[in-house]
């Protein structure tokens, strides 16, 4: 691989960079070493200016401002993600691993006609790029080398501590044409989902259930348990999309984030965008059957059973 | 109307399995729909359930003859046909990269010419979630990605996107589109035992990248697995040990060490 530069693009969403965008600083600083090129950062659309200023961390070479729209929008990004890679020259394009990164790398990686591997945890150089990966729900761990300049990466939130020192880089305004004929899509607006009877961002005490429940009957169990321990119901993703329970329950990267006292998963197996969403709880506790479960590893209490056995045991003891 | 789906017949991986070399063993994999794809398929057949034109609803794969018995699935839930893409050249490739499926499924629909390409927001056993996007550059379509809720509305689709944080964005799409469909969208069906009888008689197009007039060139990529490793386990969890009794009770000890059951 060439001494690359590195494009990190940065997110943001109603006025506020997203944490993703500095964590992105790290993973590009570090990978510009690596490859013994520049980092360069892009911003585009909302206000650019502020944006730009605060994007100028230690290590950033240069800021590109593209004033283009108020929120993010797929054709806007992918046009300018497209131009600026061709002005800067990148070895590596770095976007988020985000709803909005997964709506417009893969169309800026064919437009390129670059590979793109999506989802980093781990960059690393080699001969060429290599990145680390999981597959199968996180049950299996990728390398994945990648022999080609340019390469797109989409890279994990929370995976880097974001940069925080202020940098000196330069803030360049880059001017894009947007074609408007291109323009398939228009943003509408947003929505907050899940307003409810309850808010389990406030909830001290929360059982949380996941697939092990296996039926929607099987949640009375964990309502009976919830009541007896004064605690509120929450869960994983497949309950709420089930429609066993009301969106405002779910706990995750698309659901609600949580900070109860403590956390105790039920039948949960701990995937990635669930954890984004209860890693912040003082303790946690996780039953579940499969010992290999990556709930496990972030829990500071497991048992490896079957909920049916111990949720009942331990009404019993509260009740 | 026509409304083109893309499906996946992914592998799931036992809770105790194996890793040799750069594969896990057949032994350890079951094969189902990807999830994400079900409700992709659900989306579709609701469409022509529910508009008063024609719609045809055609389902493609990339897929090696087995996973024939997962388009069948989609067939026996109300989809007209099926095309399953398949040759030397896809079975022998160690990683298609998700451009290079976006290729070969672009190719099938250039000749379909459908108003609509609804896809699975990612793959579970990959998961790369690009396939959808990519396809939609290459056809040159609008798109949306991680849907989860659309309504058609004459040449548009109106659509929310579930945006992190409980936060979802309302975007409309010029159609022809592509929009990738996250779980949730819908409560998919169970094949009834009478749509599995007719799944049987329902074409299912087997086809070679050179019928689809592909050179194998375009499975090429600069992609190589290089790894292939369980995580290692950063647990440092107490685990508690014993009979339900005996885990109840010590789980009842940090309960009531943390406050939970005080009056």
């Amino acid at each position: 691989m060439s001494d690359g530069d590195v494009l990190a693009v940065a997110e943001h969403r109603r006025g506020e960079l997203r944490p993703v965008s500095f964590e992105l600083l790290t993973a590009g600083r570090e990978l510009a070493d690596d490859l013994g090129g520049d980092l360069h950062v892009a911003v585009i659309g909302g206000d650019v200016d502020g944006f730009g200023e605060r994007l100028n961390r230690a290590g950033v070479e240069a800021v590109h401002t593209v004033e283009e729209g108020e929120e993010f929008n797929h054709d806007v990004y992918a046009a300018a993600t497209a131009a600026l890679a061709g002005s800067v020259e990148p070895s590596v394009l770095l976007l988020p691993n985000s709803v909005n990164g997964l709506d417009y790398a893969p169309a800026v990686a064919t437009r390129l006609s670059t590979p793109m591997v999506s989802d980093a945890v781990d960059l690393t150089v080699a001969d060429g790029l290599v990145v680390t990966r999981e597959m199968y729900g996180s049950k299996v761990e990728t390398t994945v080398e990648v022999a080609a300049d340019p390469v797109t990466v989409t890279v994990r939130g929370g995976e880097w501590p974001p940069a925080e020192d202020h940098g000196d880089a330069e803030i360049i305004p880059f001017d894009v044409d947007v074609d408007e004929a291109s323009m398939r899509s228009t943003v509408r607006g947003f929505e907050e989902v899940g307003a409810g009877d309850v808010d389990i961002g406030e909830a001290e005490f929360i059982v949380s259930v996941g697939r092990g429940i296996e039926e929607e009957e099987n949640l009375e169990l964990v309502e009976e348990l919830a009541d007896t321990l004064d605690a509120t119901v929450a869960a994983s993703r497949p309950i709420v999309d089930n429609g066993w329970l009301p969106k405002n329950r779910q706990v995750g990267q698309s659901g609600k984030v949580v900070t109860p006292t403590v956390y105790l998963a039920l039948g949960i197996s701990g995937a990635v965008q669930h954890v984004a969403g209860m890693k912040g709880a003082d303790t946690i506790i996780a039953v579940n059957t499969d010992p290999d479960a990556p709930i496990f590893d972030i829990a500071d209490y497991g048992i490896v059973d079957d909920l049916f056995e111990v949720v009942p045991e331990l009404i019993e003891r509260f009740a | 109307m026509k409304v083109l789906v893309t499906v996946k017949e992914v592998a799931e991986v036992a809770d105790d399995f194996e890793i040799e070399g750069l594969t896990i063993p057949e032994k350890f994999l079951e094969y189902d729909l990807n999830e994400w794809d079900d409700y992709a398929v659900e989306a579709a057949v609701r469409i022509a359930e529910n508009r008063d034109d024609d719609v045809e609803v055609v389902a493609v794969t990339v897929g090696p003859e087995r996973s024939e018995e997962t388009i069948r699935m989609a067939l026996a839930k109300g989809v007209d046909r099926a095309v399953r893409v398949w040759d030397d050249a896809l079975a022998e490739a160690d990683l298609v990269e998700p451009t290079a499926t976006a290729r070969v499924l672009a190719a099938v629909a250039e000749a379909e010419t459908p108003d609509l390409v609804l896809s699975g927001v990612q793959a579970a056993d990959d998961g790369f979630g690009a396939t959808g996007v990519a396809l939609a550059e290459h056809l040159d379509y609008g798109w949306a990605a991680v849907v989860n809720d659309l309504e058609l509305d004459g040449e548009e689709a109106s659509v929310r996107r579930e945006l992190e944080g409980g936060v979802e964005e309302l975007t409309t799409v010029s159609l022809p589109a592509v929009l990738t469909i996250q779980t949730g969208i819908n409560d998919p069906r169970y094949a009834s035992l009478r749509g599995i009888r007719q799944a049987q008689r329902k074409d299912l197009d087997v086809r070679t990248l050179d019928d689809l007039g592909l050179d194998p060139a375009v499975l090429d990529g600069e992609m190589t697995l290089s790894g292939m490793a369980k995580p290692e386990s950063e647990s440092d969890a107490t685990l508690f040990e014993g009979s339900p009794e005996e885990t109840a009770a010590e789980l009842e000890t940090v309960l009531r060490d943390a406050g939970v059951g005080a009056e």
